[in-house]
């Protein structure tokens, strides 16, 4: 019944609505409006030009500022930082930009608006003009440019020879962390090897992965660099970090990678942001699935200290029996996992295991 | 080719007090022939260019609504995800189980809202019309190269929507893996039920597509290169003309690429290929497939996906560069800086594409290289927006609805095209990439400004279109609704993205990070359903002013170019006479000593002695 009336309230609406407007064509006509071509609509559209710029003006500026201590994620990396300042940067310099434009756009809209009897000014080029603002957006875009491309290059340059390594990897719908235990070498993994027991595809005929660990979120000390790589064992995901500043793709069958260095503990995070329940975060951020949207991983920063101790209670995958035990069975069924870490090597499509290599190596396809 | 053409026998209205145009009749010698012809020919299976872009717009708008009902009701998840929407449940059936939106129908209805938006509106819809309609008229021939071309053009295009649009009522559901339709996801069909029937449906029908692309292109670059009227040389066109042209040079281009990635992907779904994927373990199984990459798809898609956002603005650009000269009583201020810095971007266009993978693996080298050519392409654009402020300088405007739109159009895109300069900076992409950022910016700088480069073409050419004239009242509320509006929607999410929220998600609950922008979600997703209800006055407007609009005359907005000498509704063939011949450039508004403020291109200097300027004089002997 309701659902009736407020159609029936809705058919309505749209008759007023088309004798309103049968009405404007008749009075337009009575009025001679209708026919001609220039009247005070268009002095009342060139003054609603003004009153956008300034309301509309004002309303972008007061909802910004309202809003920017919210637009912030706290930042806690190194890098971070100046990934922040030059953002701030650049966004001053295209908000002047921005500003002068439309500024110009709208008063002259409003200010050359049509009267009677004035003429158009004949004006139809000018190559001294075109050159000035071709030449200075081209300066300022070779100096944003230059900014850009230098802290790129360091951003995405080969990790410090004593960060930390560990491995994230992307399923769908979670993520999955391990970590290289005692030797420092991330043992080989085969995605023919997986199962439920064994979701990163161990090969543990390689002597490296024995005492490979695996976490259920990712701890990395403060202040020292961090290498995270990154695989994925079914379609693409990304992984976000964005506190850290972090983003890099996990892609199935190409290893990626990225390094930073935190700056701020979880619990120091939690002091400053007056928030006893702040944590890090790590989200999916490349489309996967239903479950896209609930990607979460939890990362700790610990202190130096704390770090070393975590690490060396964790228990390696040499101690899962339901693990070894899998392992066995698929390797039986596959005829993968025989042969000692050389045999492991060669059977693996792709290698984990090496020292940090500059990000600069990776293939691009 | 001016041979038996069936000529409507339309009279000439005498309008303006522009000189009388200086044409040649011929003796009619094809005057009366098949007059009668069948509704089927003229209406449906028609090979005029006029009808075929009037087929082309009705679609477009058809689509644009679907479009924007699709994003309506991912906005109202994103706006209330605690809402229950129950009495959607008549409409999506399954896909509302209990009040709430399915995650994965989610994913289609980002999909499909893409996909339909920049490929079925702004790409079929924009180009398809403005190209169809514009080109022979504005240079002067009677027909496109190739009448049948053309026609085949409009109905694959018809036929590729046909195939979209019955994917959506799939059991399984559309294509659900993002417009970008990135591998593996679009591969497997275990991922995502959307990658199933709905995907191969997606594939066959981008096919259809792709063919009705380069049929269409094909004959716009033929028909500008090989009949334009006598005088109209290149430096005579109007930049309508010259961004058609090179829009459908990087169609013809780039198209077939994306057609290579779509056999690929259709290789890799069908057959057991290994072109994108590899080391795959999935819903329990580990797949054969080794060696691919799905990062080489990236780059096949992007080198089509890129240009293809240039596709999509530069028929706007060159449109809103004519009305805003005709509304400003000026000439476009550099006329041939403008064609410069169109031909700039297509070049650029082409070398720009991996912007959009900084952080997919990419060798970081590659990063800086298309770093720099990203961040070059801002040059131009810049150029574009300083001639475009310089054209309405002293100028003496007129706010027709289409001029609305034109200003509206260079407002967004300066406000859309500024935070380009953020994201192609490989750096700060780093944190930007896929965040809420990216769709405030693309929404701006080519959603929104495409759509207001094709409403300002409606209202513009719609007297030529229909020998009617659009409501202009109704058109300055469209007009104000939706430049409100759009701002209301995106300036917002610019908020939403700094602060990292991703795209694409069902819902932001789950993390602390994005956990405070919920009041703002919501008034986005108000601005952005009341943008969309704005757009059934413009949709009235049309179909109302098609019938019952007020009478056009042959030239209603005293404009120079040649479309505006032919009859009000010119028939098939377009000039009942011989073609007009073009004497001079197409920007000749309130020129110095001539009598009135514009002098079409078919006057010849001897006719406007009091007005020539030196170079002219020497023309006019």
């Amino acid at each position: 019944m309701t659902s009736l009336t407020i159609l029936l309230v809705l058919v309505l609406l749209l008759v007023v609505f088309g004798l309103l407007f049968r009405l404007q064509i008749l009075t337009a006509i009575f009025s001679g409006s209708y026919v001609r071509q220039i009247g005070t609509s268009n002095r009342v559209n060139a003054v609603l030009m003004l009153v956008f710029m300034v309301v509309g003006g004002a309303a972008f500026f007061w909802s910004f500022a309202e809003n920017f201590g919210k637009m912030n994620p706290p930042i806690a990396s190194i890098h971070g930082h100046a990934m922040e300042k030059m953002f701030w940067t650049t966004m001053t310099v295209i908000g002047v930009a921005f500003v002068l434009t439309q500024a110009l756009l709208f008063i002259y809209s409003y200010k050359y608006q049509h009267k009677d009897g004035r003429r158009a000014y004949f004006f139809s080029h000018n190559n001294k003009i075109e050159v000035i603002w071709t030449i200075i957006p081209a300066i300022v875009m070779a100096s944003l440019i230059f900014a850009g491309w230098k802290a790129w290059t360091r951003i995405t340059g080969p990790a410090p020879k004593d960060a930390v390594v560990l491995e994230v990897m992307g399923k769908q719908f979670n993520w999955l962390v391990r970590y290289p235990g005692r030797d420092m070498k991330l043992g080989v993994v085969n995605y023919r090897l997986i199962d439920a027991s064994n979701e990163f595809g161990f090969d543990l005929s390689d002597k490296a992965s024995m005492d490979d660990f695996v976490a259920s979120e990712v701890h990395v000390p403060k202040g020292h660099p961090v290498l995270i790589k990154i695989r994925s064992r079914d379609v693409l995901h990304a992984v976000y970090m964005p506190h850290f500043r972090v983003q890099m793709y996990a892609v199935p069958g190409m290893p990626t990678r990225f390094w930073f260095t935190p700056t701020a503990t979880t619990d120091e995070m939690r002091a400053k942001l007056g928030n006893p329940k702040f944590d890090y975060e790590l989200a999916c951020n490349q489309i996967c699935g239903k479950g896209h949207f609930a990607m979460k991983l939890k990362i700790v920063v610990d202190e130096p200290d704390d770090y070393v101790a975590w690490f060396a209670a964790q228990p390696p995958v040499s101690q899962n029996a339901d693990l070894m035990a899998s392992f066995k069975q698929m390797s039986k069924q596959t005829g993968l996992g025989k042969g000692g870490s050389q045999g492991a090597k060669e059977a693996a499509t792709e290698e984990t295991g090496e020292t940090p290599a500059p990000l600069a190596a990776q293939a691009s396809m | 080719m001016a041979t038996n053409l069936p000529v409507s026998a339309h009279s000439q209205g005498g309008v303006g007090t522009a000189p009388v145009p200086h044409t040649e009749h011929d003796d009619h010698l094809h005057d009366h022939e098949h007059h009668d012809q069948h509704w089927l020919w003229k209406y449906v299976f028609s090979q005029d260019h006029k009808m075929i872009a009037r087929q082309f717009l009705i679609t477009g708008i058809f689509w644009a609504v679907i479009g924007g009902v699709l994003s309506s009701l991912f906005r109202l998840q994103l706006g209330w995800p605690e809402a229950t929407l129950d009495w959607l449940q008549p409409i999506l059936g399954k896909w509302i189980e209990g009040g709430k939106l399915n995650p994965e129908f989610y994913l289609a209805l980002v999909t499909m809202h893409g996909t339909i938006m920049v490929f079925f509106v702004l790409t079929a819809g924009l180009s398809g019309t403005f190209s169809n309609f514009l080109i022979p008229l504005q240079v002067g021939a009677r027909d496109m190269a190739s009448g049948f071309m053309n026609m085949l053009s409009y109905w694959f295009f018809f036929l590729s929507s046909v195939v979209m649009f019955s994917s959506l009522f799939l059991e399984t559901g559309p294509a659900a893996a993002g417009w970008t339709i990135y591998p593996p996801l679009s591969a497997l069909p275990q991922a995502i039920p959307g990658s199933g029937t709905g995907m191969t449906m997606w594939l066959v029908s981008m096919v259809f597509f792709i063919v009705s692309q380069l049929l269409g292109g094909v004959n716009y670059v033929t028909t500008i290169i090989n009949m334009r009227t006598r005088g109209m040389s290149m430096s005579k066109l109007p930049l309508t003309i010259w961004a058609f042209f090179l829009t459908a040079i990087l169609g013809i281009l780039s198209f077939p690429v994306l057609f290579s990635a779509a056999l690929l992907l259709v290789f890799d779904r069908s057959f057991g290929t290994s072109f994108f994927l590899s080391d795959i373990y999935i819903a329990g199984q580990a797949l054969h497939n080794q060696g691919g990459s799905p990062v080489l798809f990236q780059h096949l898609f992007w080198f089509l996906g890129h240009p293809e956002v240039y596709i999509v603005i530069m028929p706007a650009m060159g449109m809103v560069s004519e009305i805003l000269a005709t509304n400003s009583r000026k000439p476009i201020f550099g006329y041939r800086a403008m064609i410069g810095s169109l031909i700039g971007i297509s070049l650029l266009s082409f070398v720009v594409w991996a912007h959009h993978m900084f952080v997919t693996g990419m060798n970081p080298f590659l990063g800086s290289v298309f770093m720099f050519l990203t961040l070059i392409i801002a040059v131009p654009s810049g150029v574009k927006v300083f001639n475009w402020l310089a054209t309405l300088w002293r100028g003496n405007i007129r706010f027709t609805a289409a001029m609305l739109f034109s200003v509206g159009f260079v407002s967004l895109f300066i406000s859309g095209g500024l935070t380009g300069i953020i994201l192609g900076n490989a750096t700060l992409d780093i944190q930007m990439h896929n965040t809420y950022f990216v769709v405030a910016h693309f929404h701006l700088v080519m959603g929104s400004s495409a759509f207001f480069g094709l409403f300002a073409g409606v209202y513009h050419w719609f007297p030529k279109m229909f020998g009617r004239m659009m409501d202009e009242k109704l058109g300055y509320i469209h007009f104000w609704l939706t430049f409100i509006g759009v701002y209301l929607v995106f300036m917002p999410m610019h908020y939403v993205g700094i602060a990292g929220f991703p795209r694409r998600y069902y819902s932001w609950t789950g993390f602390d990070a994005f956990s405070q922008f919920a009041d703002l979600n919501k008034f986005i997703s108000l601005a952005a359903i009341l943008a969309f209800f704005a757009q059934f006055v413009f949709i009235f407007n049309f179909f109302y002013s098609i019938f019952r609009g007020r009478r056009a005359t042959e030239n209603p907005w005293n404009s120079t170019t040649l479309e505006w000498t032919t009859p009000v509704e010119p028939g098939h063939g377009n000039w009942p006479g011989e073609i007009p011949a073009v004497y001079r450039w197409p920007y000749d508004y309130s020129k110095p000593g001539a009598e009135a403020d514009f002098i079409p291109q078919n006057v010849p200097y001897s006719q406007t002695p009091s007005s020539n300027l030196p170079y002219e004089r020497e023309l006019a002997e």
